[in-house]
């Protein structure tokens, strides 16, 4: 019977959002101050002065669990749901506000691939660099030297500085480092979703070994539901700061597709004063085609985006277009509607996907323009593409390219 | 222990970890040693990117002082017409200046070095002490130039230091306490208010008139107790005494107020410092 190596009681994290800005300049802390004071003199309006107003929000709230040695746990939410802050609470990163957790042995968390690299030193000085930021000590690093510097196939450029790397050696390098770590506890956040699908695959395999070979305990954080199925026994899902599932990864993936066919509503911005004047975003909803709203697809499915959008003026050639921008910052395509003359009202544009695009998260993006002249443009919410095939849309799930399937194919006899 | 999660306490106690609000004081001086090799990269990174891509390389370290020592000497000696005594005024200069430029480079370096590191704080746990003791490294290895430039200059003006220069490791780190005491402050204080990065340059060029870096104290007798509240003061003094000997004199009082203001400094910004240290992910 395994040990636990983790045990989380009770954890919660506050933020205060609203008047202590991180960013507050001492003008804003004294001028806050002497407004208190003037209002505790002269007993003035009451919270006439917005900015000073704290707002909690809990990031985290009551979060509990308990991890045995070995486990490879995949933690799963929306965004939100308080995944990064639990993940930074156990790299001790940041304290918890209330609970308590306790862990047994060496932790390693790799929140970010590369933390700390410096673009003017050479590969070999970043990987002592970077071994030493994650705990590693200088012998250790000495001794996996070779075993690094191989396993992120760089070999003839170890003596260049980094910042003449391309993207794909660099993650490769970091990861190296990362991989060559010999934890009790290894705390993964979204750092695969870099990198080219092979070295994704390395990645993955070295993680595999990792937890099966040597016991060590692994956390992973991911929004690429494949990779936490292939992962992963057991999995915790999030949802507004707590927990709401602890089974096997399987369950809970599914029961987290389940939730995902309600949709989150979109996070449409309020318009400043000048597009107030002009035009801007109302909604922005994904739905299915029978007009269920979604925030998960299976790859294959159909699905389409309705957008709202108000016009104060009237216009000549107005376009709204729809751009996807995977998690991995590519543009996978954009689509946009015929310039068309508009008069001040209410609008709606639904654009309805026609191929099929890799299973991934890609973010929303929605533009309004006028004459080539760009009047807005926001991410306005995100959908997951889910490798989940459940009503058997389509036989291919990943790794076969960010568009599929978008040909017209055609088999015959001849 | 009845509760279901508490049970399986007993199973982690052999090298455990707590995390819990308000705690790991009892780990920290630990886990500050454990760093160690940390501290020594990250400063090893600051030595060795300073003055890449600079065509002269090092040689910027040497330009500033030698710059400031010919200002000053001119100023002072030849305009104000300050005496030097039996020592050639471009050493009494230098020899200010050597203790000087530790203290204002490690300063200022060190109350800049949690945003510098901002993107480490965010993403790795390391004691958070790590980042401003590690910037004195470049400040030291600029202080040995400087005062290799200062050994040159001696032997070409003669001046051989006596034994008390067995001292001179004591007023270094005299100036580098002084530093790092600051340097916690204005560090933890910029992470809150950024007004700090504007308010340190300007500290720093105050300091420059309010120490006495190119002239002796004894020549200004009416002002000496006020130059004595500048914990500088005394390092400045003690440096000459070691380095140029002779008439040279410490003042054992301002020593003394400089050693106490110096110690207040370090502890309170040491406290002030893992206060602000608590938060500092979560706002940087």
């Amino acid at each position: 019977m395994p040990q636990p190596i983790i045990i989380a009681e009770n954890i919660s994290k506050r933020f205060m959002v609203g008047a202590a800005r991180p960013y507050d300049t001492l003008r804003d802390r004294l001028s806050a101050g002497l407004g208190n004071s003037w209002r505790r003199l002269f007993g003035g309006r009451h919270g006439a002065d917005a900015s000073t107003k704290e707002v909690e929000f809990w990031a985290l709230r009551d979060v509990s669990f308990e991890i045995k040695q070995g486990d490879v746990v995949g933690i799963i939410g929306r965004n939100g749901a308080g995944k990064s802050t639990l993940l930074k609470i156990l790299s001790r990163i940041t304290d918890p506000t209330s609970g308590r957790i306790r862990l047994r042995g060496r932790v390693a968390s790799l929140l970010e691939v590369g933390t700390g690299f410096h673009p003017e030193l050479t590969g070999r000085e970043n990987i002592y660099l970077n071994g030493a930021i994650l705990g590693m000590p200088r012998l250790e690093i000495r001794r996996k030297f070779d075993e690094i510097v191989e396993f992120a196939e760089i070999g003839p450029f170890l003596d260049t500085p980094v910042k003449h790397y391309s993207s794909g050696m660099y993650v490769r390098l970091a990861f190296a480092v990362a991989a060559h770590l010999e934890p009790e506890v290894l705390i993964v956040d979204e750092v695969l979703a870099v990198g080219d699908i092979a070295f994704q695959k390395k990645c993955l395999g070295k993680m595999q070994a990792v937890s099966t070979g040597e016991g060590r305990t692994v956390l992973f954080v991911s929004h690429n539901i494949d990779a936490v199925r292939r992962l992963c026994h057991t999995a915790i899902m999030l949802a507004g700061g707590r927990v709401c599932a602890m089974d096997s990864a399987t369950h809970v993936i599914n029961q987290y597709l389940q939730q995902s066919l309600t949709s989150e509503p979109a996070r449409v911005p309020v318009p400043d004063a000048r597009l107030a004047e002009r035009a801007y975003t109302i909604s922005v909803v994904l739905e299915s085609l029978d007009g269920r709203p979604r925030s998960v697809v299976a790859v294959g499915e159909p699905w389409r985006v309705r957008i709202g959008f108000r016009v104060c003026r009237p216009y000549a050639r107005f376009v709204v277009g729809l751009g996807l921008m995977s998690a991995d910052g590519i543009s996978a395509q954009t689509a946009w509607s015929e310039p068309a003359g508009l008069e001040p009202g209410e609008h709606e544009v639904t654009f309805e996907q026609l191929t099929s695009l890799q299973a991934g998260t890609y973010s929303l993006i929605v533009g309004l323009s006028d004459s080539d002249l760009s009047l807005q443009q926001i991410e306005a919410s995100r959908m997951d593409i889910s490798g989940d095939n459940p009503h058997g849309y389509f036989p291919m799930t990943s790794g076969a390219g960010i568009v599929l399937n978008s040909m017209r194919v055609t088999l015959k006899r001849t | 222990m009845s509760d279901p999660i508490q049970t399986p306490s007993a199973a982690l106690s052999e090298n455990e970890l707590v995390i819990e609000a308000g705690r790991s004081s009892s780990r920290y001086w630990r886990d500050l040693w454990h760093y160690r090799e940390l501290l020594y990269f990250l400063a090893w990174r600051d030595v060795k990117v300073r003055y890449k891509q600079a065509a002269m390389g090092a040689a910027w370290a040497l330009v500033q002082p030698i710059v400031t020592m010919t200002l000053f000497t001119f100023v002072f000696n030849h305009l104000a017409g300050m005496s030097s005594g039996r020592v050639p005024y471009p050493l009494l200069v230098m020899s200010g200046l050597l203790p000087w430029q530790l203290f204002s480079s490690a300063l200022s370096a060190s109350s800049t070095s949690l945003g510098a590191n901002a993107n480490l704080i965010s993403k790795i746990y390391f004691p958070r002490l790590v980042p401003p003791l590690a910037t004195l490294g470049v400040a030291l290895l600029d202080f040995a130039i400087v005062f290799g430039l200062y050994l040159v200059m001696a032997s070409w003006f003669s001046v051989w230091p006596t034994w008390r220069i067995v001292l001179l490791p004591f007023f270094t780190l005299v100036a580098i306490t002084a530093a790092l005491g600051g340097g916690l402050w204005l560090t933890s204080l910029t992470v809150k208010y950024r007004d700090f990065r504007f308010i340190v340059p300007f500290l720093l060029q105050f300091g420059v008139f309010a120490t006495p870096i190119g002239f002796r104290t004894d020549v200004t007798p009416n002002w000496r107790f006020v130059l004595a509240a500048n914990p500088m003061t005394a390092v400045i003094e003690g440096f000459r005494w070691c380095l140029l000997g002779g008439d040279y004199t410490i003042d054992p009082a301002g020593l003394a107020i400089s050693l106490a203001l110096i110690t207040i400094t370090l502890v309170t910004g040491i406290w002030y410092f893992r206060k602000t240290e608590k938060i500092v992910a979560d706002i940087i």
